[in-house]
C-alpha cells in the first residue's frame, strides 16, 4: 500500500532534577554519598575560580588565549563524574573542570595555554586525550578507543565532549553512525552552550533539539538541564552503565550557557545582549547546587567560605608552580622532541642547524 | 619462492602480520566480504573474522579517525582508503591528529597506524582515481610516507609499516598491482622505512624515482645501455618521508648528472625537494642542470589522454640524452 505510516520508535526525554532555586525532585534525586556530592561541589567551585584566575592571567599576559568554561561546570563535571579511572575521556578545548576532576594538574593547563608543549603531557595513569581544537574531530577517536576497549573485552567506556556547533560537522555524524553500527561503548556529551562563537544555537540547526540527532543513528538520545549537575550526572551514569553492559553509545545534550567569551580573543558584546547573559546568570549551576547542599545540611556559610579559600590556595600554589616551571622550561630544541620514536637523519640535521643558529644568535645578542 | 603480484604480496604481509599479532586489525570500505576493490584484503575476513576485518560504512574521515583511537588504545590498525583521491575527506584527521598526537601528548600517546591507498595513473580509471598527490603527505610533519615499486618490496615495506611506532601513509602504485610477478619469500622479510635502494648501478647519469615510475625508468635505463652505451644508475626512493638523501647524494656525486622521474605534478612535487637536497649537498659535483620528467601542473586528464600526460621510458631516454649533452 502506498503511504503507510512508518513506525519509527523515537523516545526522547528532557531531564531536570534541581530547579533554578535548588529544589530537588525527590523521585529523581540520585542515591550518592555525601562525600561524592561535596566533591562535585568542590570541583565546580575550583573549576569556576580557576577559570577566573586564568582570565586574569591571560589579561596580564601571563598565559595566552584560552576558552573559558564559566557556566558549564555542571555539564562537564556531572558527566565526567560518572566515569571510572579506567574509562577514557576525550575532550575538546573547553573541559578544564572535567580535566581537573580526572587528575590533570592545574599547572599543566597553565603550561599548555601558556604556550608550552609540555602542558599537553597527560599523566601515565590518566586515560585522557589531550585538548582537541578542530571541532568534532575528536569524537571519532572516542569511537576508536571504545571499539578497541570492546575488542579487548574490557568494560571500559570512552566519553567525549563537544559543543552545539560540533553537531553541524561531518565528523559528528560519522562518529554517531560508526558508534551505532559497531555498538561501541561511547558516551557523546554535547555541551550545548547556545553559542558557537557568534552563531546562536537557533542558526546552527533547524532541529528543535540536538539530542534528537541521535535518533537518525538509532542510538539513545537525551536532553538534560546542563546547569543541573544532578541531572547531568544521572543521565551520564545511565549512559555509562549502558555502554559498560554492552548496550552501545548514547548522545547526551546538556543545555547550558557559555557565560563568558568563546575564547579570550573574542568579544561577545558584538553578537549577544547583556540581558540574555543576565537571564542565564539566574540559572547558575553552582548557586543552585549550593542551595541544594545547604538544604541537605552539607553546606553552611562557613563551609562555603572554607571550600572557596581552599580552592584559591590550591590555585595560587599551582600558579607558583607554573611560573617556576616556565623558568626552567623553554629550551627551543625541545620542539624536536616527540615527533617520532626516532628522529630521521634529516630532522637531526635540522636540529643541529637550529642549535648552531641559536648559539650564534646568543653570541651576537647585545649583552644585558 | 612463489611468484606473486603486488596484490598477492600485500595480502601475504597483512595475513602474516595478523597471524602474528592480534593488535593488527584491518578496516575500510569493502575490505571484508568483497576483499577490497583491488582484492588486497581478499580472504582476510574468512581467516580472522569480522572483528578484525571491518567493513566500514562509507566515511573516510571516520575510518581514519577511528583508526587513530584504536592506535592510541594500543592496537595496530591498517586502514584502507579505496583510492588516494578520496583521502581528502580524511585529510584533517591525518594532519590534525594522526601526525600530531605523539607531539601533542608529549610522548604519552602514539599513533602506530597505517593508511593504505592505491595511487597513480595508467589503469584507465575515472576522475579522482588516477592522481599522485603523495607530496601532500610527504610535506606533513609527523608522518612517514612510503611507496613501494614491486611485489617484494611492497610486502617487506608493509610489514615494516605495520610494525612502525608512528603513522605511515602507504601509497600503492595501482598500475603495478597486477603488472608483473616477482619471487616473494614465504618467510618473514622486512625493509627499513627511510632507506632508498639502488635498483640499477651505473656511472653516467643518476635516475631518481619511486613507485609506478620505477618500471619505465628501468626500461629507459636498459634501452640507454643497449642502444647508446649509457649506464644509468637508478635509485628507487621507496620512502618519500623521511627522505633518505645519502644514496641520491652519493650517486649524484658519482655521475654529476641527475634526472628525476615522477607522475605527480612537477611544481612543488617530490622532485623539487630532491633537487633542493642535491643542490645543498652535491652542488659542486653537478655537471648539468637537474632535470625533472614529471606530470604536468594540470588536473589529470581522463584516460583517453592519460598516456600523453604520464612520463614514459621514451621521455626519460630523451631527458637523459639532453642532460648528458648539456655543457659542464
Amino acid at each position: 500500500m502506498p503511504r503507510t505510516p512508518l513506525n519509527v520508535d523515537t523516545p526522547l526525554e528532557y531531564l531536570s532534577i534541581l530547579t533554578e532555586d535548588g529544589l530537588v525532585d525527590r523521585d529523581l534525586e540520585p542515591d550518592v554519598s555525601q562525600e561524592f556530592l561535596l566533591k562535585l561541589y568542590r570541583f565546580m567551585v575550583l573549576g569556576r575560580r580557576f577559570d577566573e584566575k586564568m582570565l586574569q592571567l591571560q589579561r596580564q599576559g601571563r598565559i595566552g588565549t584560552f576558552a573559558p568554561i564559566k557556566g558549564q561546570e555542571a555539564s562537564q563535571l556531572g558527566a565526567v563524574a560518572a566515569l571510572e579511572p579506567r574509562d577514557w575521556m576525550v575532550p575538546c578545548f573547553r573541559e578544564t573542570a572535567a580535566q581537573l576532576w580526572r587528575g590533570t594538574a592545574m599547572e599543566s593547563v597553565l603550561l599548555y595555554f601558556g604556550g608550552y608543549d609540555e602542558g599537553g603531557r597527560i599523566a601515565d595513569d590518566q586515560r585522557d586525550l589531550p585538548v582537541a581544537i578542530p571541532v568534532a574531530s575528536q569524537l571519532l577517536h572516542a569511537v576508536g578507543l571504545a571499539w578497541a576497549a570492546k575488542y579487548r573485552r574490557t568494560d571500559e567506556v570512552a566519553m567525549t565532549f563537544f559543543g552545539d556547533g560540533a553537531t553541524s560537522e561531518g565528523d559528528f555524524h560519522e562518529a554517531l553512525n560508526f558508534a551505532a553500527v559497531y555498538q561501541t561503548p561511547t558516551v557523546f556529551v554535547c555541551q550545548n552552550n547556545q553559542w558557537a562563537i557568534s552563531i546562536p544555537r537557533s542558526k546552527q540547526t533547524r532541529s528543535r533539539t540536538l539530542a534528537q540527532k541521535a535518533l537518525a543513528y538509532e542510538l539513545p538520545g537525551i536532553q538534560v538541564d546542563g546547569n543541573d549537575v544532578l541531572a547531568v550526572y544521572v543521565a551520564a551514569k545511565e549512559a555509562v552503565e549502558r555502554a559498560r553492559a554492552g548496550g552501545g553509545p548514547t548522545l547526551i545534550e546538556c543545555v547550558t550557557y557559555r557565560m563568558a567569551m568563546h575564547t579570550t580573543a573574542d568579544d561577545p558584546s558584538r553578537y549577544r545582549s547583556e540581558e540574555e547573559v543576565q537571564e542565564w546568570a539566574r540559572k547558575d549551576p553552582i548557586v543552585r547546587f549550593e542551595k541544594y547542599l545547604t538544604e541537605k545540611g552539607l553546606l553552611n556559610a562557613a563551609k562555603i567560605e572554607e571550600i572557596a579559600s581552599a580552592a584559591d590556595a590550591s590555585i595560587q600554589e599551582a600558579v607558583k608552580r607554573y611560573e617556576a616551571l616556565t623558568g626552567t622550561l623553554g629550551d627551543p630544541l625541545q620542539m624536536f622532541d616527540h615527533h617520532f620514536q626516532e628522529l630521521s637523519a634529516t630532522l637531526r640535521e635540522q636540529k643541529e642547524e637550529l642549535r648552531r643558529l641559536l648559539a650564534a644568535e646568543k653570541e651576537e645578542a647585545p649583552h644585558a | 619462492m612463489p611468484k606473486m603480484t603486488m596484490v598477492q604480496a600485500l595480502n601475504l604481509a597483512l595475513r602474516q602480520e595478523m597471524e602474528k599479532d592480534d593488535r593488527v586489525v584491518v578496516l575500510g570500505e569493502d575490505v571484508g566480504v568483497d576483499g577490497g576493490v583491488f582484492r588486497v584484503t581478499e580472504g582476510l575476513i574468512d581467516c580472522f573474522g569480522p572483528d578484525r576485518v571491518l567493513d566500514t560504512p562509507l566515511a573516510e574521515s571516520a575510518i581514519v579517525g577511528m583508526s587513530i583511537g584504536m592506535a592510541v588504545y594500543g592496537l595496530r590498525p591498517v586502514c584502507e582508503i579505496q583510492f588516494s583521491g578520496f583521502t581528502y575527506l580524511n585529510f584533517h584527521q591525518i594532519e590534525c591528529h594522526a601526525s600530531r598526537l605523539r607531539h601533542r601528548s608529549q610522548g604519552r600517546f602514539t599513533v602506530p597506524m597505517v593508511l593504505r591507498a592505491p595511487y597513480g595513473g595508467g589503469v584507465r580509471a575515472l576522475e579522482h582515481h588516477s592522481e599522485s598527490r603523495e607530496a601532500f603527505f610527504a610535506h606533513m610533519p609527523g608522518l612517514k610516507m612510503v611507496i613501494p615499486s614491486g611485489p617484494r618490496n611492497a610486502r617487506a615495506l608493509l610489514v615494516s609499516a605495520i610494525r612502525d611506532p608512528d603513522p605511515v601513509i602507504f601509497f600503492e602504485p595501482k598500475a603495478v598491482y597486477r603488472a608483473f610477478r616477482e619471487e616473494v619469500p614465504e618467510e618473514e622479510e622486512t625493509l627499513p622505512i627511510g632507506q632508498s635502494a639502488v635498483a640499477r648501478e651505473g656511472r653516467h647519469v643518476t635516475l631518481i624515482t619511486y613507485g609506478a615510475m620505477v618500471r619505465p625508468t628501468m626500461e629507459a635505463a636498459e634501452r640507454l645501455s643497449r642502444e647508446d652505451g649509457i649506464e644509468a644508475e637508478v635509485v628507487d626512493l621507496l620512502t618519500l618521508a623521511p627522505l633518505d638523501d645519502t644514496l641520491i647524494t652519493a650517486s649524484a656525486k658519482k655521475t654529476g648528472r641527475v634526472v628525476i622521474v615522477h607522475e605527480a605534478p612537477r611544481s612543488y612535487g617530490p622532485g623539487a625537494e630532491i633537487t633542493a637536497r642535491l643542490v645543498e649537498k652535491a652542488f659542486y659535483f653537478l655537471e648539468a642542470p637537474v632535470r625533472r620528467v614529471a606530470g604536468y601542473d594540470l588536473i589529470m586528464p581522463l584516460f583517453a589522454r592519460e598516456q600523453a600526460y604520464l612520463p614514459n621510458a621514451g621521455r626519460i631516454v630523451r631527458a637523459v640524452k639532453e642532460t648528458l649533452e648539456a655543457a659542464a
